[in-house]
């Protein structure tokens, strides 16, 4: 890995470009981290949800009687105790709080119970007792957009619609649902205030929305209700949306108590919104150098029950769908249909994932046709600053380094696969089931392109608040720390400019800033990063100001070598600062989907390695070196977590990680059967980071979490293609999909 | 029944009147958070435990297994406001993300060095492959043990 982030003349250590300890590193270790999960109070309640058998039913009748027979049940809830708003929503408030009527998926919650203990609120949830008619559901996705049972549809068309290429090349490719399965499953605890208001500390990714959404469907003033950022196991999309939040409000107003919840792990599967299946056909026109003349997709994605995110990763699937190449005529038809599957909605990389297995499997195809090499077709179309997106015609204006990204990962050294004599070290692993003679390898390469921030005209914000005190500098924000490392960055940012040696963050609740927006989009570096750099830039300016000095450290404020006031002097004044930050705007396209969508880009690449059982169907990915456009790094250790963690994510999506969904209800809800990469699968990941600064983030530097997570699986299933010549057009590639093909 | 055991170096007992598992008694009775609940299957490893020197998925020990045994969870692994080895090499390394996994991770690992104080790259993974982390893609947990056992090489 390289930096070359240049840091100020000081010795102050965890400035930007430092990667000092993380602050919460010693709590977490020492299992004194409080999560979600871990969070108690006295007299405290535990809550548990009733939840629909059926994909699809019309409910008949719900008897609680039963359920509030049983000892130590406080209360048991359903659809007409919520006394506000009956539906919630992220971005449209169409989902039920509590089933009323008729239930739309698998898993929809009817009915939730307060109890004593939780043996006991999960008994008695169950002992609420549903008649349902059973009604047919609708689970396949083609047949909604038949039916036009959609959430959104997007039409694409930009220049000539009439050109038609030398090499034509058409291809149809499928993705399976994946779920975002973070460690700590869904928790929180509502404590009533005792006059009629509740705290909320629950699992998030974004505290606004959750209160937002808790304020209306409670029917109480915002005031009312704080919602305050909580430990969380993890999210990559999981915990943007309300799923226990309402409930437990419910509960705890109800019952005057403490209420906590903890969904157990096949609740989890169902309590959060998953990554979108989707179904895509291509139609690729080139010259016959390989240089793109026209392309033409249809991005199917199913979002299940209800709207959750679908309109906004049908619209980033259908702005990516080219990828980062350039060209001047496209048609994309999108839809995000509706159906009795489960809820989809955000997952890392949110519609950009889906098309890139799609748009980089056509490369591929297009470069072999012509006979020339895989990075070779991406350097012909690449897109770059000052280009206009092949979709959007939007003209990219910060930097976008795809050819170096290119270049760079062609010139890292091509480590080989590793594979040594060991049969550990084969696509069997330690079940030793691999014969050596059946092994061939691959390489492949894959490139992908995402926005950064909220799109489409969103008023995409983040508020922070800089203060100076006897404890150093403290940034308060309720910006969401979901392990990527904010709580360092945010930090260090205030340090370098503050020049103050110790600064922390202090999360505070709705009630005490205004909104940091979700931790997602990549976006938090770049926007509670934003507010965290003006805040503690103006707050050192009016110090300065103030005691007429031009430098600020530890000791105080010094003009040339002289201190004009010592630190006890200036902590006589209360200081503090506070900025909203927002990034240049964005629009809404017009109907032929044209405009300024985006923020900001990123863009990265992949290469993979990797070992193919061509008998069992068995893939070992030994590397993926990638490159990315990070604009600046301002913790390299972080970024680097970020790009290893993402990759192999992806290669969860290429290889094993799928919910099986039959009939709307999903067969492997656990973690025995819904496989998840362990060390034994991590592939040794050689990170490059391009830093190119010129972008609006604070430094120049640009989101990271979700580009790693992009091109990755394209590059491993480039890579099994390469190893057994199997076209390979749908993930996860399935061990059926190698050992019964023709090889 | 009432199942007595020692806990961190301490006498400890528990009223155990259903059949639970040792994690449930030691998150929701005795108030050790550190074992952390993610699976309840055995197969992410958030729950290790030592029990008798051994380690082991704290989900799948019924908790009146526990009687007479010494266990040792990660409150019990620092002493004196020092971090144990493996937790200061993951700290350094950057290994610890959301933080979820991460007190499984260090009973694993501490059994690992108990074992074998310089283990390779694959005799890590080997003994880690029981734990899932989601966050890491696991090139930083690896770092975190290499460099530690070369220290102690």
């Amino acid at each position: 890995m390289t930096t070359r982030t240049a840091r100020p003349a000081t010795d102050i250590e965890g400035l930007i470009g430092d990667s000092p300890l993380r602050p919460d590193g010693v709590s977490k270790l020492k299992g004194e981290f409080d999560f979600a999960q871990d969070l108690s109070a006295d007299q405290m309640l535990w809550g548990a949800t009733l939840r629909s058998p059926h994909p699809y039913a019309r409910i008949v009748s719900v008897d609680i009687a039963p359920a509030l027979a049983i000892g130590g049940v406080h209360a048991v809830l359903t659809a007409e105790d919520v006394p506000g708003r009956a539906r919630f929503g992220l971005e449209h408030p169409d989902q039920p709080v509590l089933a009323s009527g008729t239930v739309n998926y698998w898993g929809e919650p009817v009915a939730v119970v307060a109890a004593e203990d939780q043996r006991t609120a999960r008994a008695a949830a169950q002992a609420v007792v549903v008649e349902y008619e059973v009604l047919d559901p609708l689970v396949d996705m083609e047949e909604a957009d038949r039916r036009d049972e959609v959430f959104r549809r997007m039409r694409i068309r930009r220049g000539d619609q009439g050109v038609i290429g030398d090499v034509v090349i058409e291809g149809t490719y499928e993705v399976g649902m994946q779920d975002q399965a973070p460690l700590g499953t869904e928790a929180g605890l509502a404590v009533p205030d005792g006059s009629g208001g509740v705290d909320l500390y629950a699992t998030s990714q974004f505290v606004h929305i959750d209160h937002e959404q808790v304020v209306a469907s409670l029917g109480l003033r915002p005031d009312q209700v704080r919602s305050h950022p909580t430990g969380i196991g993890g999210a990559f999309g999981a915990r943007e949306d309300v799923n226990l939040h309402i409930h437990l409000c419910l509960l705890a107003l109800h019952t005057s108590r403490p209420v906590k919840m903890v969904y157990h792990r096949a609740e989890s599967f169902t309590g959060h919104v998953h990554r979108h299946p989707a179904r895509l056909w291509y139609r690729h026109h080139a010259d016959r150098e390989g240089r793109l003349l026209r392309v033409e997709a249809r991005v199917v994605i199913d979002g299940g029950a209800y709207a959750s995110t679908t309109s906004a990763v049908l619209a980033n699937a259908s702005y990516f769908a080219v990828g980062p190449y350039k060209c001047d005529s496209v048609a994309v038809d999108g839809v995000g249909t509706r159906t009795n599957n489960p809820p989809c909605g955000a997952m890392r990389g949110f519609g950009a994932v889906q098309v890139c297995f799609g748009y980089e499997a056509q490369m591929d195809r297009i470069a072999a046709e012509i006979g020339i090499d895989p990075l070779e077709i991406r350097r012909r179309n690449v897109l770059t600053t000052g280009d206009p997106m092949p979709t959007t015609g939007q003209i990219i204006e910060t930097p976008l380094p795809t050819m170096e990204v290119i270049d760079s990962l062609e010139a890292m050294p091509l480590l080989g696969n590793g594979r040594s004599d060991d049969p550990v070290h084969l696509p069997g692993g330690t079940g030793l089931t691999t014969d050596a003679a059946h092994v061939v390898s691959g390489v492949g390469y894959a490139l992908g392109i995402k926005n950064l921030g909220f799109s489409e005209g969103s008023d995409d914000y983040a508020q922070a608040r800089v203060l100076l005190t006897g404890e150093g500098a403290i940034v308060e924000t309720a910006a969401i720390e979901v392990g990527q490392g904010l709580v360092s960055v945010l930090a260090q940012i205030a340090r370098t400019e503050l020049g103050i040696s110790r600064a922390a963050v202090r999360h505070v609740d709705t009630s005490r800033i205004d909104s940091a927006g979700s931790t997602s989009a990549s976006r938090q570096t770049q926007v509670s990063g934003g507010a965290t750099f003006e805040a503690a830039a103006n707050l050192r300016r009016r110090i300065l100001e103030t005691f007429g000095g031009d430098r600020l450290d530890d000791e105080g404020v010094w003009k040339g070598d002289e201190r004009v006031a010592p630190m006890s002097t200036v902590l006589d004044n209360h200081w503090e600062e506070t900025v909203t930050f927002r990034h240049p705007p964005t629009f809404e396209s017009d109907e032929d989907g044209q405009g300024v969508v985006h923020a900001d880009f990123a863009v990265a690449g992949h290469r993979a390695i990797v070992d193919v059982d061509v008998e069992l169907g068995l893939v070992k990915v030994h590397r993926v070196d990638t490159t990315q456009d990070v604009g600046r790094a301002l913790n390299p250790q972080a970024v680097r977590g970020q790009i290893e963690g993402g990759i192999l994510q992806g290669v969860g999506l290429a290889v094993m990680e799928e919910l099986i969904v039959e009939d709307g209800m999903i067969k492997n809800p656990n973690f025995t059967d819904y496989l998840l990469p362990t060390i034994l699968d991590a592939p040794e990941v050689e990170a490059l980071l391009i830093e190119k600064e010129g972008s609006w983030g604070p430094y120049g530097a640009k989101g990271v979490g979700e580009p790693p997570t992009i091109s990755s699986t394209a590059a491993v299933v480039a890579a099994i293609r390469e190893a057994t010549g199997t076209a390979l057009t749908r993930v996860p590639v399935r061990p059926q999909d190698i050992a019964l093909s023709d090889h | 029944m009432i199942v007595a055991f020692v806990l961190n170096g301490e006498r400890t007992t528990a009223r155990v009147m259903t059949p639970i598992s040792l994690l449930e008694v030691l998150r929701d009775d005795l108030g050790m958070g550190g074992s952390k609940n993610a699976c309840e299957q055995g197969e992410c490893g958030s729950c290790s435990v030592m029990l008798d020197g051994e380690l082991v998925c704290s989900c799948l020990v019924m908790a009146v297994d526990a009687e007479g045994s010494d266990i040792r969870t990660v409150e019990g692994v620092s002493s004196g406001g020092f971090l144990h080895p493996v937790q200061e090499a993951m700290h350094r390394a950057g290994a610890v993300q959301c933080g979820f996994c991460t007190p499984g991770f260090v009973m694993a690992a501490i059994d690992l060095f108990e074992h074998n104080p310089s283990p390779s790259k694959d005799d890590i993974r080997e003994a880690l492959a029981g734990n899932i982390c989601r966050c890491t893609g696991y090139g930083a947990i690896i770092r975190a043990f290499e460099d530690l056992a070369g220290e102690t090489r």
